[in-house]
């Protein structure tokens, strides 16, 4: 008691180091996963920096180039109509789904549901699914070959139902994404629902707070933060939008084409084109443009939480 | 004697009581409310939505090829296909299916467990080391969160390529190691399930830092690393683009890769459609993950809340 109280100067300096000695061995335990984490991380970011300021030419070979790839970028339809695209399934995929998985996770939780626990194991289960086994199945499922979708347009009487038409194809695809993350994000929702203390649902109670209010009062501002997790994650991944459009393109290669995302231009450019340089930029746009969206997002997320 | 006894018992039986009741409260979170049919049966509707797409797989996977085309998609076929198909699958090419669940095997058990691994090791010395540079270290796990990891599988290649590593298992299992999500969820579980007390205590009976880690931290913090576990073992069980760009030799592909490489020969010159291997080989692929979710529900649950607590 006395040392910490007043300790000789003589006595406070080592003790203080030896403190911090123990402390930096925190250091050997994140070491391991902060050199891997340089290598497939860091690395790759600084070099896909470096790759995007040059350019392979006929002549001359490899050059700097300065920002031109940047500027060919801005003025690339192939690019803006993939940007367009993925934006226009990130605003209308993205609500479907997270309101689907709030809808669940508040169904789940309320009590008023039978076989709850049932329910909550099966909304997950696509979740599981390989996104290529799921796109298959789905794809087949859509096809007019010996999907669904023909039985369904035997039955209706003509082709009622076609999934891979091109003012349909975002759909098709919006609707894989969409049974494959509900449940993800349905127990994201659900857990944070768990977290809120009974006090609150009593006093909401004593209070005669009905089921709805209980829901809008209590439960939706609960779990405000896991909701803009959630979103955040949909708009990282609605950008990065690839395996789906590449594993349903050869069921319809005339609709999906090979820029048909920003991130299927990118793979495109690359392994069929060879053009590096240019995908890196492309990759690097996207990734900024993921960045400050995810950033305001979050901002005005906490910011609503403040108020 | 009694009477002193007498009152003392009912005390603790009036709290137990009411502890259970809260328990039960709890349980049933909000208002102790009748079970409602109306909602039962819309979600039973979602219910639907979510099992047709795997009721048809099941069902498929029981059909010849010729069926397929022939009979309705979620009635039986004319004959019962199922064993002959997966026999079908697992023989195909010399056996190439199986060589596939070998190597994802592979990609899973040194990735998913490395990941596992380094983000528990990681984690734990985030929550409980108050080391120099710690808070740079968050920022900037937490900063590649937000970069979309294709923006990054280009550039990846590119460098695996000079070390010549790409078109072998360590282009794929590298990569799979860093989960910071799986970083993230330990951070927040460390801190909450393992009392800084402990350690100090542990320390001045002069046990290391690593010793003290590994016979008392990891016992508290099993539901957490359960849970990490899981996610990265569905993470490297399903990656389909970092091996699609790292590999060329169908000898290392993982079952995603040449399960779709098998639905792409269905097109093209030469085509040769083998959609009932393609759909039985894909209900093969999903079983083990469905199994190892349903089989340690208790655990990833568990640690999924105590995840959210921090939030």
């Amino acid at each position: 008691m006395t040392t910490t109280a007043a300790p000789p100067p003589a006595l406070r300096t080592p003790q203080r180091k030896r403190r911090s000695r123990i402390e930096d061995r925190g250091w050997l335990f994140v070491a391991p996963f902060a050199l891997v984490f340089a290598l497939v991380f860091l690395a790759p970011l600084a070099y896909s920096v470096y790759l995007s300021l040059f350019r392979d030419q006929l002549i001359g070979g490899n050059a700097f180039v300065g920002l031109d790839n940047y500027i060919a970028a801005f003025g690339d339809s192939k690019f803006w109509d993939g940007f367009g695209r993925v934006l226009l399934f990130l605003v209308v995929q993205v609500p479907i789904m997270l309101l689907l998985a709030l809808g669940a996770a508040l169904a789940i939780d309320s009590a008023r549901l039978h076989a709850a626990g049932f329910y909550r194991m099966v909304i997950f289960l696509p979740y599981a699914v390989p996104a290529v086994v799921a796109v298959l199945m789905w794809g087949y499922i859509y096809g007019d070959q010996f999907g669904l979708t023909r039985n369904l347009n035997d039955l209706l009487g003509g082709q009622v139902v076609q999934p891979f038409l091109p003012e349909w194809m975002l759909l098709s695809i919006g609707n894989i994404v969409t049974w494959q993350f509900v449940g993800y994000n349905m127990l994201i929702f659900y857990s944070s629902l768990k977290t809120i203390p009974n006090e609150l649902y009593e006093a909401a109670s004593i209070d005669g707070a009905g089921a709805w209010r209980t829901i809008f009062s209590i439960k939706i501002p609960a779990v405000r933060g896991a909701v803009v997790i959630a979103t955040i994650f949909s708009i990282i991944g609605s950008f990065q939008l690839f395996n789906e459009p590449n594993i349903l393109k050869p069921l319809a290669p005339n609709v999906i084409s090979t820029f048909f995302t920003p991130n299927m231009y990118a793979y495109n450019l690359s392994f069929a084109g060879q053009q590096y340089n240019y995908a890196a930029t492309i990759a690097i746009i996207m990734g900024v443009i993921t960045a400050v969206i995810a950033y305001v997002v979050q901002l005005r997320g906490s910011r609503q939480e403040a108020r | 004697m009694t009477t002193a006894t007498a009152p003392r018992t009912d005390t603790v039986a009036v709290t137990t009581e009411r502890q259970g009741a809260r328990r039960r409260f709890a349980r049933s979170s909000p208002t102790h409310s009748k079970k409602s049919v109306v909602l039962t049966i819309v979600m039973a509707l979602y219910l639907l939505y979510t099992l047709v797409p795997l009721a048809w797989l099941v069902i498929n996977a029981t059909k010849t090829q010729p069926d397929l085309f022939s009979t309705f998609g979620l009635g039986p076929g004319n004959s019962f296909a199922l064993f002959d198909n997966i026999a079908q699958t697992l023989t195909y090419r010399d056996g190439i299916f199986l060589r596939w669940l070998g190597n994802t095997l592979l990609y899973v058990v040194v990735g998913a467990g490395g990941a596992t691994l380094l983000a528990t090791l990681a984690g734990y010395g985030l929550a409980k080391y108050n080391f120099r540079g710690r808070k740079a270290v968050f920022a900037v796990v937490l900063g590649a969160i937000a970069v979309p990891g294709t923006a990054l599988a280009v550039p990846t290649f590119l460098l695996f390529s000079q070390l010549g590593i790409t078109n072998t298992p360590w282009a794929i299992i590298i990569p799979s190691l860093i989960s910071p999500f799986g970083l993230y969820l330990i951070w927040v579980y460390a801190t909450d399930a393992i009392p800084t007390e402990l350690l100090e205590a542990a320390r001045m009976d002069g046990a290391g830092e690593f010793r003290t880690f590994f016979t008392i931290s990891i016992r508290l913090l099993t539901p957490g690393i359960v849970t990490v576990l899981l996610f990265a073992v569905v993470a490297t069980w399903n990656n389909y683009f970092l091996p699609l760009i790292m590999l060329s030799d169908p000898a290392w592909y993982p079952l995603t890769v040449g399960l779709n490489q098998w639905n792409a020969q269905a097109t093209g010159v030469a085509a040769q459609p083998i959609y009932n291997l393609v759909i039985t080989g894909s209900l093969l692929s999903i079983i083990p993950i469905v199994a190892a979710f349903l089989l340690l529900q208790r655990f990833w649950q568990s640690g999924l809340t105590a995840g959210s607590v921090k939030e």
